[in-house]
This record gives structure tokens, sequence and C-alpha cells, in this order.
């Protein structure tokens, strides 16, 4: 006991520091993030933390029954913005630094839309580089004779 | 305390976005334009119906330009189990025993006006959109495979395998049924489906695409002059894909 009660104490002050503390009157603990300066997300970034999901759903229905392809919303589009790394590198879904699957693990959410859709930019999208893994996995196909 | 993950993360995006603004888009996307490609904030309207006359008599037995461009478009790799793998589109061979004469053909959905893949599913995932077009909706879908099962030609896959790497504009994923989509992506941004432009490009040009609705067509057109079949014709389904030379 006489162990356990600093140990408890310690631990209660390193809290703050893994999760960081409301700071604006929100309700859930939020990941240290600063906003960089210029660079603008399709909603302000309070909107977007909160509400992207409901963008991106409603978007989804609108794409695959009317056919209505306005990329704001799109998730290809958020897709092609999101998943690029500093050297204009797509960066996969199994990095864990992947802006979206990071957020979901730290928030433990787990969307099932990366089952079917692509987690990588597109090539030929302004700032992306490199092939993505998708087309490096067809070239790996290719090389062992399964036809793409 | 060390660097937190979201911190790094933040990082590569920012960083990324700032080098976007100095890479140019790659040049060549849009190869074949339609000549009106519909504004992306309009829906589809049912003025227009999609339709694809396929003439045999320039289609060759031994060319699958069609099915690995549909292959390469939409990322459906095989495992070596034709009974199971997926098949937006296949090659059948047509042998008249009593003449001898051979036609080769691509079959794919036929994209119904009364399709009875959207009569038998239970959640609506199965449905035909304004322009004729007939889709899985693979938000919905259950997976339970009624559409294989209703659909005449054997339209229709369904996913086994967990996927990855899929093309980042035809998401496909177990559990979910799938078929042709006349390559819905192309043709809301006014690009022809990828199959008639492999055709086209290796010179047989056997597939014509464009609006069933439209006097000034080409498709429109070509029904108008020649006799055409639509396979079982005797289902009354009203298909948008019609057969010359069958
Ligand atoms: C034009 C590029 C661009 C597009 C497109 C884009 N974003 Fe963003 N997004 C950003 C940038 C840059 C930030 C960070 C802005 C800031 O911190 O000021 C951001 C921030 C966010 C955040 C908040 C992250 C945090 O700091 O907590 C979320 C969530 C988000 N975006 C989701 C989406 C979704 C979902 C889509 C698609 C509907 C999307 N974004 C489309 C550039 C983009
Ligand atoms: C079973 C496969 C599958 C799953 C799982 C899936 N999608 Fe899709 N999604 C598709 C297909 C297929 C399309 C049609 C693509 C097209 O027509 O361009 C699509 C299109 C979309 C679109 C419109 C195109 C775009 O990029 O903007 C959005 C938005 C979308 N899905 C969102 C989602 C979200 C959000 C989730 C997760 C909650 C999700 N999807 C899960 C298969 C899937
Ligand atoms: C700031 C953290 C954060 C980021 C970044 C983030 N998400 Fe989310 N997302 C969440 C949280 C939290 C939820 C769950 C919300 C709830 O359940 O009410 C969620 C839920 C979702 C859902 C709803 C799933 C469902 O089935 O209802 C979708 C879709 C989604 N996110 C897509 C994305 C995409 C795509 C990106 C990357 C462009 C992204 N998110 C980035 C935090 C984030």
């Amino acid at each position: 006991m006489r162990h356990l009660l600093p140990a408890l104490l310690l631990l209660l002050a390193a809290l703050p520091a893994t999760a960081a503390a409301p700071a604006d009157g929100s309700r859930v603990p939020l990941p240290a993030i600063d906003a960089g300066p210029g660079e603008q997300c399709v909603e302000p970034v309070e909107f977007m933390r909160r509400n992207h999901m409901e963008l991106i759903l409603h978007q989804r229905d609108e794409t695959v029954h009317r056919s209505i392809r306005t990329k704001r919303y799109s998730l290809r589009n958020c897709i092609n913005c999101h998943a690029v790394d500093a050297g204009g590198q797509p960066v996969s879904l199994d990095d864990p630094e992947h802006f979206c699957v990071s957020c979901h693990r730290y928030a433990a959410v787990k969307p099932d839309c990366f089952q079917c859709h692509s987690g990588e930019p597109e090539p030929g999208v302004p700032g992306v580089v490199g092939a993505g893994a998708w087309s490096r996995g067809l070239a790996a196909n290719a090389s062992r004779g399964v036809k793409p | 305390m060390s660097e937190q993950p979201i911190d790094r993360y933040r990082r590569r995006l920012l960083g990324g976005a700032v080098a976007a603004g100095t890479l140019t888009l790659a040049p060549g996307l849009f190869l074949h334009r339609l000549a009106e490609a519909k504004p992306d904030a309009d829906p589809v309207t049912s003025i227009i119906r999609w339709g694809l006359l396929v003439d045999t008599n320039r289609c060759a037995s031994n060319c699958t330009a069609c099915v690995d461009a549909c292959r390469d478009e939409h990322g459906w790799t095989g495992h070596d189990r034709p009974r199971s793998d997926a098949q937006w589109i296949r090659k059948v061979e047509l042998r008249d025993p009593a003449t001898g004469r051979e036609v080769s053909l691509p079959m794919m959905c036929q994209h119904c006006a009364k399709p009875p893949c959207v009569d038998v599913c239970p959640t609506g995932a199965s449905f035909k959109r304004a322009d004729g077009i007939v889709l899985v909706d693979k938000h919905i879908c259950i997976g339970c495979r009624y559409c294989m099962l209703a659909c005449p030609y054997k339209a229709r896959s369904f996913i086994h395998e967990e996927l990855s790497h899929q093309k980042p504009y035809s998401p496909r994923g177990k559990g979910t049924v799938e078929g042709c989509t006349l390559c819905v992506h192309r043709i809301d941004v006014g690009q022809e489906p990828a199959c008639v432009e492999a055709c086209t490009a290796d010179g047989r040009g056997a597939l014509l695409f464009g609006d069933l609705n439209d006097p000034k067509s080409a498709i429109y057109q070509a029904l108008a002059e020649h006799p055409s079949t639509q396979v079982r014709a005797d289902l009354n389904l009203d298909l948008g894909v019609r057969y010359r030379g069958l």
C-alpha cells in the first residue's frame, strides 16, 4: 500500500501529458494539434473533427445513386490531400501515421471504409510523386504471374 | 516528453500540403472525352440512357482486349479459382452446330431496363441509376447473392477474399457482389468505358458506346440502320447492351 499510493499519484500527474486536456471546452480530450497557417481543409478544422463522417457519408449516397461527383466532400479528395507525406510520397494504410488511421486508432473507432476504398492518393494528383502501394501491389502480382 | 504520433502525422500532412503547390498534374488523364461531360454537381437524369452495341463481326475470338482493360481499370485480380473468381466481363465463343459458323463476343451486365437483380435484392443495394446503368451499392450490399442467381447473364460475381491495394476509383471489398458498372466513374466525367476505349485503340472498333435515347448519337443511328439482337430477348428485359451479327 505504501508503494502503491505514490505510484498512483505519479500516474495521475502524468495523465494530462499523454492525453491533452480539453482546451476549448469540448468534452473529449483531443490530440494536441497546432494548425499550420495557409493550407486549409474543406471546412473549419473544429467542424471537421466532429462532423467529417457526416459529410462523407452524405456524399457517398449522392455519388453512388445520383452521380454527384463534386470534389469537396469526396472521400477520394480527402485521401488525395491527407494521405501524402512531406516528401510527396503516398502514406499507406499500414503506416500508423496515416492521417485517418492514426486518429481513428487514437479514438478507438474502426470504420470499414478502407476494406474497399484505397487509403492512398491517386497517381497524378498534385503533390504525389511515387506510385502508390496499390500499383506497386499490382506490379508485384504481375511478376508472380498473377494477371492484373 | 517524446513527440506524440499525432504531431508527427500532422507534420507530414502539412509538409505534404506545402509540396502540393510545386508539382503539376500528370498529362493525358482524359484521353477519350465524350461530346459533353455532366457537370459534377448535377444529378443523373433519365433523359440519357447509356447503352453499348457489340459488333460481333469485328470481335476476334483470340482477342481479350476488353476483358484485360476492364481488369486493369477495376483491379479484379484472379486467384486461379475460375468458378469463384471475380468476373465483370468475359469472352464467350458460340458455334452453330448446323452451319459451323463461329461467333465471339464479350458478355457482361446487360444493364436491363427491367433488371431481375433489382427485383430480388432485399436491401435495395442492387439498383438502376436514372441513366439506365444497373449497379450494386456496395455500402448497402449484405452479400446474400440473390442477384447473382436472378441474373440470366451470369454477369455478377462475389468477392470471397479480403483485398488490399484496390484502385482508388474502383473500391472493392470482401463480402459484396459486383459487376460491370459501365465504368460510371469514367462516364460521369465524360470518358468512355475502359473496354470500349481498349477495343477502339486495338483498331477493331467492335464496341460502340453512347446514348440510346439520343437520335443524333452514333449508337442510335447504328441501331436504326442495322438489325441487332438482345440476348434472351424472350425475357423482355429491355437490354442496354445490344449485339450485331448474332
Ligand atoms: C485541400 C486539402 C484538404 C482536403 C481536400 C481535405 N483536407 Fe482535411 N485538412 C487539411 C488540412 C491542411 C488540415 C489541417 C488544417 C489546420 O490544422 O488548420 C485538415 C484537417 C482535417 C481534420 C482535423 C484534424 C485535426 O487537426 O484534428 C480532419 C478530421 C480532416 N481534415 C478530415 C478531412 C476529410 C474527411 C476530408 C474529405 C471530406 C478532408 N479532410 C479534405 C487539408 C485537406
Ligand atoms: C464493400 C465496399 C465498400 C465499402 C466497405 C465502402 N465503400 Fe464507399 N464506395 C464503394 C464503391 C463501389 C463506390 C462507387 C465508386 C464510384 O462510383 O466512383 C463507393 C463510393 C463512395 C463514395 C463516393 C466516391 C468518393 O470517393 O467520394 C464515398 C464518399 C464513399 N464511398 C464513402 C464511403 C465511406 C465513408 C465508407 C465507410 C463508412 C465506405 N464508403 C465504405 C464501395 C465501398
Ligand atoms: C481528429 C481525429 C480524426 C481524424 C483525423 C479522422 N477521423 Fe474519422 N472519425 C473520428 C472519430 C472520433 C469518429 C467516430 C465518431 C462517432 O462515432 O461519433 C470517426 C468516424 C468516422 C467515420 C464514420 C464511421 C461510421 O461507420 O459511422 C468515417 C466514415 C470517418 N471517420 C472517416 C474518416 C476519414 C476518411 C478520415 C481521413 C480523411 C478521417 N475520418 C479522419 C476521428 C477522426
